[in-house]
């Protein structure tokens, strides 16, 4: 069982639709049990940064997502705000993120013809070919992305996929039991399917 | 590599869906949650709906259809039609979808446009604009499905929903609506100038039409309805959609 953070923001709506078309079980966790009783948990995020974590410290869920996450080692995946607050805070905003992970959250650089933010298709590369998460990607894969923030993390082996969009940046990050990616996989076809079955099976 | 957004434009009236020329003679095309089906089969890179009664009506969004259609969307889906209030952009959100498109309203005032992006941030929010040539030349900006022609300046307006903050436009242009003759080139560039996504609509018939708005006129992504509905000479129809090969190609040229 997967249990989905809700804390009012965005389009959870996807991340379940997705995953039951995978028939892989999930519940949107509306009290701590539910989060105890998950074996992984996703964590989504849209909007802006600020915004995603007064929402998510509102809910209170924070310390048992501790306790889950960091000492119980269960796998947990953030997507888009929900993977840029794994780290230590965004140039986006003043908010502290959970510090997870070592990482920064930087905005694209202004360059001519690079229209921010970035939103559209683009390709990822694996950074770790062994990693459970990349081992089985096709080559054509390609997600959905819809941001003006990047992560940056401070250990470079921390980078699981990598892009280009002007800069190259990480699309996806992963540090022990706790993973991240910038892009949509619920809105992202058989490559977004893909990856969540990867991800529900993942050991972390 | 990234590349240019290529977005089947899906018109509901009722529980239908149609396809109209010059915004008008709407025809109907069949079952628009089926449609979708076939759409993210297809593996479309993103949709969008667009609901062509609701604001001329007064109507409400068609929130049990637009779930429905949401559901069946492993792709980016944008709705607009009928959006006067946070609540309903609330509501539409939690149907599943990812972007909401207000059009009509913003003509009169961009106060929505503004609380919305403050909430819902500002890649949920696009600026719709329909836009008609002027007997003497430029262009106006029309509201409720091309039924009211306001005074406004299309640059003008363009950069008032800019300052209120959307993460994308979406031009629609009315005299191309259903043509299948090739964009308005010139609009696309006066529009593309914008600073944000820009995408833009009325007109395509041919690949070779998407990649022209994309490469001569600078679009950000490109829409159209006939060419993804319509089969042949006759317009017949039959949901298509280019494969991924096909577009990197084109759009490398």
């Amino acid at each position: 069982m997967i249990s989905i953070i809700d804390y009012n923001i965005g389009n959870i709506t996807a991340v379940v639709n997705m995953l039951q078309r995978l028939g892989i079980a999930c519940k949107v966790a509306t009290c701590e049990a539910d989060i105890e009783k998950s074996d992984r948990i996703i964590l989504p995020g849209n909007g802006s940064f600020d915004a995603c974590m007064q929402n998510l410290r509102a809910t209170g869920f924070i310390p048992v997502l501790e306790s889950q996450v960091l000492k119980l080692g269960k796998p947990l995946l953030g997507i888009c705000v929900g993977a840029q607050m794994l780290g230590h805070g965004s140039a986006e905003g003043v908010e502290s993120g959970l510090r997870w992970m070592d990482m920064r959250v930087e905005r694209f650089p202004s360059l001519p013809n690079l229209r921010v933010p970035h939103m559209g298709w683009n390709q990822v590369t694996p950074s770790q070919n062994e990693h459970q998460i990349t081992k089985n990607m096709s080559v054509d894969t390609r997600f959905y992305f819809v941001h003006s923030y990047y992560m940056q993390p401070g250990d470079p082996a921390d980078i699981l996929l990598h892009t280009n969009y002007g800069v190259d940046f990480a699309a996806g990050v992963a540090h022990r039991n706790i993973m991240g990616v910038q892009f949509h996989p619920e809105k992202s076809h058989r490559f977004g399917k893909q990856l969540l079955s990867a991800f529900a099976k993942w050991e972390g | 590599m990234f590349q240019a957004r290529v977005i089947p434009s899906l018109l509901l009236r009722g529980n239908g869906l149609v396809k109209t020329k010059k915004f008008k003679d709407a025809v109907y095309i069949g079952d628009p949650i089926n449609a979708v089906r076939i759409f993210s089969d297809k593996e479309a890179d993103e949709i969008v709906i667009l609901d062509i009664d609701a604001s001329r009506l007064g109507c409400e969004p068609n929130y049990e259809l637009i779930a429905e259609m949401a559901g069946e969307a492993f792709m980016p889906v944008s709705y607009g039609g009928g959006i006067r209030t946070l609540e309903q952009i609330r509501r539409l959100i939690r149907s599943g979808v990812e972007k909401v498109v207000i059009n009509s309203l913003a003509t009169e005032s961009t106060d929505l446009i503004r609380d919305a992006v403050n909430v819902f941030g500002a890649q949920a929010i696009v600026g719709g604009v329909d836009v008609r040539h002027k007997m003497l030349g430029g262009y106006s900006v029309v509201a409720k499905s091309g039924t009211v022609t306001t005074r406004l300046n299309l640059q003008m307006h363009i950069q008032a929903l800019v300052q209120a903050g959307v993460g994308e436009l979406f031009i629609n242009d009315i005299d191309r609506d259903g043509t299948m003759a090739g964009y308005d080139l010139d609009l696309v560039r006066a529009v593309s100038k914008a600073p944000v996504s820009v995408v833009v609509c009325g007109g395509a018939g041919t690949m070779q039409h998407l990649s022209e708005a994309v490469h001569e006129g600078g679009a950000s992504a490109v829409a159209a309805g006939s060419m993804f509905v319509f089969h042949g000479k006759h317009r017949a129809v039959l949901i298509n959609y280019p494969k991924a090969d096909d577009l990197v190609k084109v759009f490398r040229e």
